[in-house]
């Protein structure tokens, strides 16, 4: 850095942070950042590790999809620190997490980054003023769900017929040929077998639903 | 009492039977005594940890206290996922006092309660921790002698905790496929996520991640790929022939479960091991095997 340089850099410094104006309209007022959030991921089991995040982007570098993502896992902790909730729960971020765990692994910090992707889907699901940029996540866990509240377990050929009538039904189209395939060696068994405590399984469910709401 | 309980799961019971016959068949043979946990329940897989996380950990500690009511200390979990799931029940509710409360209350409304006594295991571990390699080398009477073996971990058997082995580096896996005459290949993709369920929801990204797998094995040369995993052998082996289409590629890699090949050399049949419900079929790859299996029996 020569002598000019480091004069300049020592003004700007006395001035305050000189933002571009390319950046500026990027900016959130204050009033748009949330506290509550942070405090929210921070209570979760292990989140308080939140805190200690460096920012090094290990867990970017380590993630199969993070290629397909808005703001990639670093970012997303950043923008949970810095309160941006509505940028947080609206992003695609945590739906393309395949819980593979990798970034958890090898978390500097040691950070429950996987758990902390579980959290932000709840917090989105949640929150009804908030947009879930895709829906098919969202039916994939809601008809699975009501798969094993019905029979006790999941019949995965009933449960991939469901899916697909709920999201695409022209994409069950493509896989037919792969389900005959797989039906004829008998690995699609057609008809959901139900368990002596389906009942209590729903039990369970709907009473820590009750206790959630 | 029987020591072991065992969980399939729910992929066991229709999309992955051939891993469930193989691996009862396997630790009958070296004698070691399983019980099904009674009545067992879907685990919840990642499913349900979306939606809330209490709901995830009492459905699953539905499993451990019914087991643990039968006086069993380990549950065995063959599929990845349902491993995860069910430690991570347990652990979670060892390590917060409040999710064990919790998910006590909600067990105390169906009569049962979870005291934490329960260790869940996954089949490798077994095999290869309790078991032991000796005992299986003095087992095997059909070496797969020269058989280029691809390990593939996937992410769930060994992550996030170094409980099993390794979670970047394992080396068990390997291990045994030596002990059983077979030739391990090293490759990188080894601990590589398949895409699991997101081959439902986004397949572009899991078929893409699929294709990495199948395509870093078949670098290396293997001649099959051995997986510990119900949901890696249905995205590497049913969704093959989408992969070859979609990215033009030619691959041809027959995907089975390492209790498959650990019980070929342990002299079962090819049916027996239920070889044949492979989409891309294993037995021009196995062919020498099965070949000398039927020497031995005319010999006899």
């Amino acid at each position: 850095m020569s002598r000019e340089d480091e004069k300049n850099s020592i003004n700007m410094l006395e001035e305050g942070i000189y933002i571009s104006p390319k950046f500026e309209k990027d900016l959130l007022p204050e009033f748009e950042l949330s506290r509550e959030f942070f405090e929210e991921i921070y209570s979760m089991p292990g989140g308080e590790k939140v805190k200690e995040c460096i920012q090094c982007g290990t867990c970017s570098g380590s993630c199969p999809s993070s290629y397909l993502m808005d703001h990639s896992p670093r970012q997303i902790f950043a923008m949970i620190r810095a309160g941006m909730r509505k940028e947080v729960l609206e992003s695609n971020t945590m739906w393309y997490c395949t819980s593979c765990y990798y970034c958890y692994v090898r978390c500097p910090a040691g950070i429950k980054i996987t758990d902390v992707m579980y959290a932000l889907k709840r917090f989105a699901l949640k929150d009804k003023d908030m947009k879930v940029p895709d829906n098919r996540p969202v039916r994939f866990m809601e008809c699975f769900s009501a798969m094993v509240k019905r029979y006790g377990r999941n019949c995965e050929a009933i449960f991939t017929i469901l899916y697909y009538l709920s999201t695409n039904p022209f994409r069950m189209l493509k896989h037919a040929v792969m389900g005959i395939k797989l039906f004829i060696r008998g690995r699609m068994p057609l008809i959901p077998k139900k368990i002596k405590g389906a009942d209590d399984v729903k039990k369970l469910m709907e009473y820590v639903e009750e206790m959630e709401r | 009492m029987i020591k072991y309980a065992y969980y399939p799961g729910c992929s066991l019971e229709s999309t992955n039977k051939a891993y469930d016959i193989s691996f009862r068949a396997i630790m009958y043979h070296l004698g070691i005594a399983m019980k099904d946990i009674d009545d067992w329940n879907c685990c919840g897989a990642t499913a349900y940890i979306s939606l809330s996380e209490n709901m995830a950990f009492t459905v699953s500690a539905r499993n451990l206290a019914i087991a643990e009511k039968s006086g069993a200390t380990d549950v065995i979990a063959p599929c990845a996922a349902c491993y995860l799931t069910l430690r991570k029940a347990h652990e979670y509710m060892m390590e917060y006092p409040e999710i064990y409360a919790q998910v006590n209350s909600a067990l105390n409304k169906i009569g049962l309660s979870y005291e934490g006594t329960i260790k869940v295991k996954s089949p490798l571990e077994v095999i290869i921790d309790d078991v032991g390699l000796d005992k299986v080398r003095i087992a095997v009477t059909n070496p797969l002698k020269g058989l280029k073996v691809a390990c593939y971990y996937g992410c769930q058997l060994v992550r996030p905790r170094h409980v099993f082995d390794d979670p970047e580096e394992p080396v068990k896996f390997e291990e045994l496929m030596k002990t059983i005459g077979a030739d391990p290949v090293y490759f990188p993709f080894r601990v590589r996520c398949c895409g699991s369920s997101t081959i439902l929801t986004y397949e572009q990204q899991a078929l893409r991640m699929s294709k990495n797998v199948l395509l870093s094995a078949k670098r290396e040369g293997a001649d099959i790929i051995a997986t510990a995993c119900p949901l890696c052998q249905i995205n590497l082996d049913a969704y093959q022939r989408r992969i070859e289409k979609e990215f033009k590629i030619k691959l041809n890699m027959p995907v089975v479960f390492f209790s498959q090949l650990v019980g070929l050399a342990l002299n079962y049949k090819y049916k027996e091991m239920a070889l044949d419900k492979s989409i891309v079929s294993p037995k021009k790859v196995l062919e020498p095997y099965l070949h000398s299996q039927e020497e031995v029996k005319e010999g006899k």
